[in-house]
């Protein structure tokens, strides 16, 4: 047993399998509620959270997880001064970036490791990343399940929900949290930059093969497992970078099904 | 009673949207909010429902009441999957019987196996009805229900609306323009203007100031209709306009506003002559 998870590749695939099966159904309600941008937004922001955990000694994931939901609340509240959510997420997470950045060349000798978050570094996942990794997708996973009826029915209609007498507001906060949590663990793997991209493709790439939500979600399962491991090969082969080999991979699968749905209809419809 | 609004306010930044509204509404009562664009009647049911944070105010609901919520419309996003029978089933799984049982009332039997989002306008409309009534409720609120539909479909979602009040003996709170059905529908009618203008018996609140500063215009053809039971002024007397092309009037007896009484009593339909 041990033997197989010293070996780092074994390692590495499992830790993005984790991750795959996370950010599947939290990617689909990120796709149907048009949050794809808060998920950059909150990606974004997770670079002031690593910057500071470092800075102050803290477990990075902890500070991670603080800055993305200071972030979530934060966009909350321009929303209710006014501000449109595009607009408040474009300010916050181009200045939690900045401000990331400077407070990481403030502290001279975090500038190597950073560079590692921005774009990941899959292949360096430790058995205890791992074991983190999973908790945390199962977390997600499990969070979502116990929610889905009410997060369906609030992000087909709020007032529904409400009539009904659930709390959107509450949903909200459960998908917002989800994100944060995900981003926080998934940040060593792919990356700040490519988490977003990790949320969003899989959905996107099985919408058109999908007719309930519940297969739209495990069907993404599916499409992100596959990216990861077909990321896997190529970079083992290739010798290209892991994190930008699976989003690739992603890439290809959605410009594929995307295409032959196209052609399917064009058939249909002459 | 049902739902009572003390003080109900609702501010959005530094614009007063609703001042302060009394409301209540008891079981079996059909209570119109008729206003212009922007006089807050969406904003009113939305903070019934409490989706909208109060600025001032409070509201007693009866315990365990089940509301059904009709939306203005429905804004699905084209990237979820979802057919009508699930959405039906949304938040609870419910009695298959009784979910056939409301589509084939609301006449989306047919529909059932069909994605929300190929749904046209009056479909949705008649699967929105349809899953506010899957909630069994004692309150059945609508907001511009048949926005978007023609005359005749908005007039039988109508008269679909005055069957769920006699079979399932709920109370219905609407808006809607169309003052032909409120006038022809209601127990009581709500004018709202950012405040409560005015309100009562559709009767009463014709023969208002306020409602004629309203819709003097638009309403010059119902004060035609109604103007003869004015002339006739019985006491607290109500007339209600039966269908809604035809003109015959019944007297609807002098049953107080809030009574429950049966709807289409058609036996008892009075043609009067015009004064």
């Amino acid at each position: 047993m041990t033997d197989i998870f010293d070996s780092f590749i074994l390692r590495a695939l499992l830790a993005g399998i984790g991750m795959a099966v996370a950010t599947a159904p939290l990617g689909c309600f990120v796709v149907w509620r048009r949050m794809a941008y808060f998920g950059d937004a909150t990606a974004h922001a997770a670079i002031l959270g690593v910057a500071l955990s470092l800075a102050f000694s803290l477990p990075v994931t902890l500070g991670v997880l603080l800055v993305a939901v200071i972030m979530a609340a934060s966009v909350t509240w321009l929303n209710e001064q006014g501000h449109g959510t595009d607009t408040a997420l474009g300010v916050l997470a181009h200045s939690a970036l900045a401000f990331g950045l400077i407070a990481a060349a403030l502290t001279d000798s975090i500038r190597i490791d950073l560079m590692a978050y921005l774009i990941g570094d899959i292949l360096s996942v430790s058995t205890a990343d791992l074991a983190l990794i999973w908790l945390g997708a199962l977390f997600v996973c499990g969070l979502i399940y116990w929610r889905w009826p009410a997060l369906l029915l609030s992000t087909i209609n709020p007032e529904l929900a409400c009539s009904s007498g659930m709390n959107p507001g509450r949903e909200k906060l459960t998908v917002t949290i989800a994100l944060a949590l995900t981003v926080a663990v998934a940040i060593k793997i792919v990356g700040v930059l490519l988490i977003a991209a990790m949320l969003v493709i899989p959905p996107a790439c099985v919408r058109p093969l999908s007719r309930t939500p519940e297969a739209m979600a495990l069907f993404a399962a599916v499409a992100g497992v596959l990216a990861v491991c077909g990321g896997f090969y190529l970079s083992l082969n290739a010798d290209t970078p892991t994190g930008p080999s699976i989003i690739m991979v992603a890439a290809f699968l959605f410009m594929t099904v995307t295409g032959a749905a196209a052609l399917a209809g064009l058939r249909r419809g002459g | 009673m049902l739902i009572e609004a003390h003080g109900l306010s609702v501010r959005a930044g530094q614009k007063q949207i609703l001042e302060p509204v009394d409301f209540s509404i008891d079981a079996g009562e059909i209570v119109t909010v008729v206003g212009p664009n922007g006089a807050g009647k969406t904003t009113f049911l939305r903070a019934l429902i409490g989706a909208l944070p109060l600025t001032s105010g409070h509201i007693t609901r009866a315990p365990g009441l089940r509301i059904g919520y009709v939306p203005q419309r429905l804004q699905l996003d084209a990237s979820l999957p979802i057919r009508v029978r699930r959405f039906l089933d949304l938040p609870v799984r419910a009695q298959p019987a009784m979910r056939d049982e409301i589509a084939v009332f609301t006449q989306c039997d047919h529909l059932l196996d069909g994605q929300m989002g190929q749904l046209s306008g009056g479909e949705l409309q008649r699967v929105l009805l349809a899953h506010a009534l899957m909630q069994r409720p004692q309150l059945l609120i609508l907001d511009e229900a048949t926005r978007g539909l023609d005359h005749l479909a908005a007039d039988s979602f109508y008269r679909r609306i005055e069957q769920v009040r006699q079979t399932m003996g709920c109370a219905v709170l609407m808006v809607s323009h169309e003052l032909h059905v409120v006038m022809a529908a209601s127990d009581r009618v709500l004018c709202l203007n950012g405040h409560i203008c005015c309100q009562g018996t559709p009767e009463q609140v014709i023969a208002t100031d306020e409602y004629r500063a309203l819709f003097g215009g638009h309403s010059a053809g119902m004060m035609a209709l109604y103007r003869h039971d004015h002339d006739h002024s019985h006491d607290g007397a109500h007339a209600r306009q039966h269908g809604h092309h035809n003109h015959h009037h019944e007297q609807g007896g002098t049953a107080a506003h809030g009574q429950a009484r049966p709807a289409g009593t058609a036996d008892n339909d009075i043609t009067q002559p015009g004064p």
